[in-house]
């Protein structure tokens, strides 16, 4: 049964009444909001979205297709979260706005099938990733990649920010982190100063899997013990923002017993947007009292790699004669509140010529799958970055969450700077000091 | 919802993607930041420029709809809700810097950009807008000149109206008028240039202005005093100012508000101490050493129990860190946070505070208070929850206490957050029946159909303030 009538009843009762009232309206959240920015409307910013939340709430508005609307068209970037006074957690009231659409809107019948494949059948899947990961292989090195877009086929058969996100995918590997490291431990070099875990992630795997295996790399360098383990799905992030919270409850659990009977001290992440949905697992089971301690228990372990790296022994850094700067991942800076660290890590390297960057706090756009919900928008602010990029001159932007990195990519090449500057993740950053590569 | 004859009247001007009517657009044009206040307009329009402001007014003006001019909507008078229904004008649209003139040190802007932008863009060129509530990041200079907002640094810069020097606006029926100049001597008949100033939307709509700039002072350092006793920090208070020093910031927190700032921000605060000052001195290299070293000496005397000057302007940051963390810190302590107002003489921040204090304990309710203490305006901070409608009513009757109290010492019901709906049952309390008329008499020359923000600033229902016979 759907009908908005039944999002709205739905609504009375799943959002967060105490979220919705500690909201005091100040406003402070709209300069940080980047769909406030860009149309300049009350009900795109924070504070807006809240009043129409409380409004079908305290039942005096039926939502409809413009209410959805205008939950599917924030970000969920979670930047007024670290603006905010009253410490609304607005991402919470989004996701839970997001998954009574998702469960009672009408929407049509190959969209729910759509829905069901990407996140029931394919994301959580490991070997199904893998199989993905092989064909997107296959294309891009057989040549047919090089082809469609040659030919201009690629044109027909994709819409264009689509054609620009296939130019810069990464060569997707067949072999994940699982395939790379034959032993399930990896020792620590030097004295050992913990046992960490190492979170995979779902598409980090398939289209970075490079990055994960530097990230053992690099934890084994600064003294830990790192840890593969093979029971570990998804984090669900991509569900929790999309309204799929069933679903997300259910890879939440999976992880949380996964990780239950390892030895390990820290569980770590190498992208933001795992890493900040991770931590948030006792509130995603915050209802089932079942499942509370462990949650608990399991999100005091996470930690960002840069916060373990910060305290770990320092790593042998060669040189590296470039301008380099930082874009930050969202829901690293406000879901983990890890702002420093990555900072600090690239101060460490020799020579570098760190330059912050303007506006390295926004969203660039990618926000998970926004990017291909929304290309204008996504485009439009990717196209400001690149502004505010352009004036540092870097030729190394770094960043922290594999979404974040294939946006700038694509941005990098809208740009036309692709032969003046490339986009990495901070880890493969530091393995490429620590070779010397670029001495 | 517009009728139909009006909406395509107004679409005519503006264009459809520019004039709202729908259940969505009018819920989130409903309040501004001021809590317990919402109401549903009729419709928003986004003008682009005077020529359609004027025309949508003559429109207002014939049909007599009420036309509620705002910006970002952070005021704390509730001076943006739309209570009588009709239009919200929103004004975010008109954002250009028309003109820096570094010849006769001006700006001239129209009312949507925001303070912190004006502050950027002269600050690059060493010059200074001093005007700064703590809402400028976000809140629009319309909205600043049409509350007359003040800021951290009244006391040695005064507020925004000291800083206003013309303006362009557009009158109840349409007409265009423009005051004042890039003059600073100006006496061409009254002073319309701040009749309009603070006068929150009720007597034109603000769709220019030119504001005075000041030279970019050389530097700033900070330093904080703690005090075991109330009448000691004020003591300090007044020795300051009669020691001929006037400090860019002098700030006050009281007791309550040290330990929820400590309880949140963990930054070293002393928990038993009865208030601190924190005190910040701007202006050439050698002057500012002068000043924080009589400062500091004067603290001493006062009978400070600690001083701390920062060394740096790093450390600076550090030491007003407790001031920037209040609001945030009292924000999270209960769902509903009601920010007052109120301003006294310098001389009577001690007894003001006392009483504060002994009117929380009388309605048992959580008022910490912090504020500016150079300029005797204190912001008494009550943490309720609006879905308490007993303890609501306690809160009615501590405000109407402490606005008593407020205007019997020689102070004001508001200081820089204006009158809107809050508090225009106490205005006639400071300004009496005859100003009240007086006012009025104002609000009718210019805005003879009352189309502009009615229900604001002036009330049908007065409170009667105890004690006095009418």
């Amino acid at each position: 049964m759907t009908s908005w009538n039944d999002v709205g009843k739905t609504l009375t009762l799943t959002l967060d009444e105490e979220e919705l009232t500690r909201c005091m309206r100040c406003g402070f959240c709209l300069p940080a909001c980047p769909t406030y920015r860009e149309t300049g409307r009350e009900a795109a910013s924070p504070r807006g979205r809240i009043a129409l939340m409380k409004a079908v709430h305290e039942g005096r508005m039926i939502p409809d297709s413009s209410f959805q609307k205008q939950m599917d068209f924030c970000l969920g970037c979670r930047a007024c979260e670290s603006d905010c006074p009253a410490d609304v957690h607005f991402g919470h009231l989004l996701e839970q706005s997001r998954a009574a659409i998702v469960s009672h809107a009408p929407s049509p019948t190959w969209k729910k099938y759509m829905r069901k494949f990407f996140f029931h059948a394919l994301i959580p899947h490991r070997r199904r990733l893998r199989l993905v990961g092989a064909f997107l292989a296959l294309y891009q090195r057989s040549g047919i990649q090089r082809l469609l877009h040659r030919s201009g086929l690629s044109k027909w058969l994709m819409p264009s920010h689509l054609q620009q996100v296939d130019e810069v995918l990464p060569l997707a590997s067949p072999y994940g982190i699982r395939e790379r490291v034959t032993t399930e431990r990896l020792p620590a070099i030097g004295t050992p100063l913990g046992r960490v875990a190492l979170f995979q992630g779902c598409i980090m795997d398939v289209l970075f899997a490079k990055t994960n295996h530097n990230t053992a790399k690099v934890l084994q360098a600064a003294g830990y013990d790192v840890i593969i383990s093979k029971s570990q799905t998804c984090c669900g992030a991509l569900h929790a923002h999309s309204g799929e919270e069933e679903k997300a409850r259910l890879l939440a659990q999976q992880n949380i017993k996964g990780f239950q009977g390892i030895d390990i001290d820290w569980i770590v992440s190498n992208a933001g947007g795992c890493g900040a949905h991770l931590i948030d697992y006792p509130y995603l089971l915050k209802d089932d009292p079942q499942w509370a301690t462990a949650a608990q228990s399991f999100a005091h372990r996470i930690k960002d790699v840069s916060e373990l790296l910060v305290d770990g022994h320092s790593l042998n850094l060669q040189p590296i004669h470039e301008r380099v700067t930082y874009q930050d991942s969202c829901h690293l800076r406000n879901g983990m509140k890890v702002i420093k660290e990555p900072r600090t890590l690239l101060n460490t390297i020799p020579e570098i010529d760190y330059i912050e960057l303007v506006e390295s706090d926004r969203c660039c756009g990618s926000a998970g799958i926004y990017n291909l919900t929304h290309p204008q928008t996504s485009q439009q602010l990717l196209d400001e970055k690149m502004q505010h990029l352009h004036h540092t001159r870097a030729a190394i932007l770094v960043t922290s969450n594999p979404g974040c990195l294939i946006q700038m990519k694509v941005g990098i090449q809208r740009a036309g700077l692709e032969n003046h500057m490339r986009a990495v993740h901070l880890v493969d950053l530091l393995i490429e000091s620590m070779e010397g590569d670029r001495t | 919802m517009l009728t139909p004859e009006l909406k395509s009247e107004l679409t005519t001007i503006l264009g459809a993607e520019y004039v709202c009517d729908d259940m969505e657009s009018c819920i989130s044009y409903s309040y501004d930041a001021t809590p317990l206040y919402q109401a549903i307009p009729d419709g928003i329009v986004f003008p682009k420029n005077t020529e359609e402001i004027q025309r949508i007014l003559r429109l207002a003006h014939q049909h007599h709809i009420p036309i509620i001019g705002r910006g970002s909507g952070t005021n704390l008078a509730a001076d943006t809700v739309p209570t009588q229904g009709g239009i919200v004008m929103v004004m975010t649209r008109l954002n250009q810097i028309i003109e820096i003139d570094t010849d006769n040190l001006t700006i001239t802007v129209q009312p949507g950009v925001l303070t912190q932008t004006i502050h950027n863009a002269v600050e690059a060129k060493q010059l200074f807008y001093p005007p700064d509530p703590s809402s400028m990041k976000i809140s629009t200079i319309g909205g600043n000149i049409a509350e007359g907002s003040g800021g951290l640094r009244g006391l040695k810069y005064g507020t925004t109206r000291d800083y206003v020097l013309g303006l362009e606006a557009v009158l109840a029926n349409g007409e265009v008028i423009r005051t004042g100049g890039k003059l600073y001597k100006d006496v061409a008949g009254y002073d319309l240039t701040r009749l309009l100033v603070g006068s929150e939307g009720t007597l034109a709509i603000i769709t220019e202005a030119t504001l005075k700039l000041i030279p970019l002072p050389e530097t700033r350092r900070a330093m904080v005093a703690h005090y075991a006793d109330l009448d000691t920090a004020a003591r300090a208070v007044s020795a300051i100012i009669s020691a001929r020093i006037i400090p860019c910031t002098l700030e006050f927190m009281d007791q309550g508000t040290i330990q929820v700032v400590e309880d949140y921000a963990q930054i070293g605060l002393p928990r038993d101490m009865a208030a601190i000052l924190l005190i910040e001195q701007d202006g050439p290299h050698l002057l500012v050493e002068q000043d924080i070293t009589k400062l500091h000496q004067i603290c001493l005397d006062s009978g400070a129990t600690h001083i701390e000057v920062a060394q740096t302007s790093a450390d600076g940051t550090q030491l007003m860190a407790a001031r920037r963390n209040a609001l945030s810190a009292l924000a999270r302590l209960r769902p509903t946070l009601i920010l007052e107002d109120i301003t006294v003489p310098r001389s009577q921040i001690a007894p003001m505070v006392r009483s504060i204090t002994e009117i929380s304990r009388r309605y048992d309710l959580t008022i910490c208070t912090f504020g500016h203490a150079g300029d005797g305006n204190l912001h008494p901070t009550i943490l309720t929850d609006a879905r308490n409608s007993e303890e609501i009513t306690r809160v009615e009757k501590a405000l109407a206490d402490m606005f008593a109290t407020a205007i019997r010492l020689g102070g004001t019901i508001t200081g820089e957050h204006g009158v809107g709906l809050a508090k225009a049952p106490f205005l006639e309390w400071k300004v009496g029946r005859t100003g009240i008329v007086a006012l009025q008499g104002i609000k009718n020359a210019l805005d003879p159909t009352g189309i502009l923000n009615p229900g604001k600033i002036f009330t049908q229902v007065p409170t009667e303030q105890e004690g006095t016979k009418k």
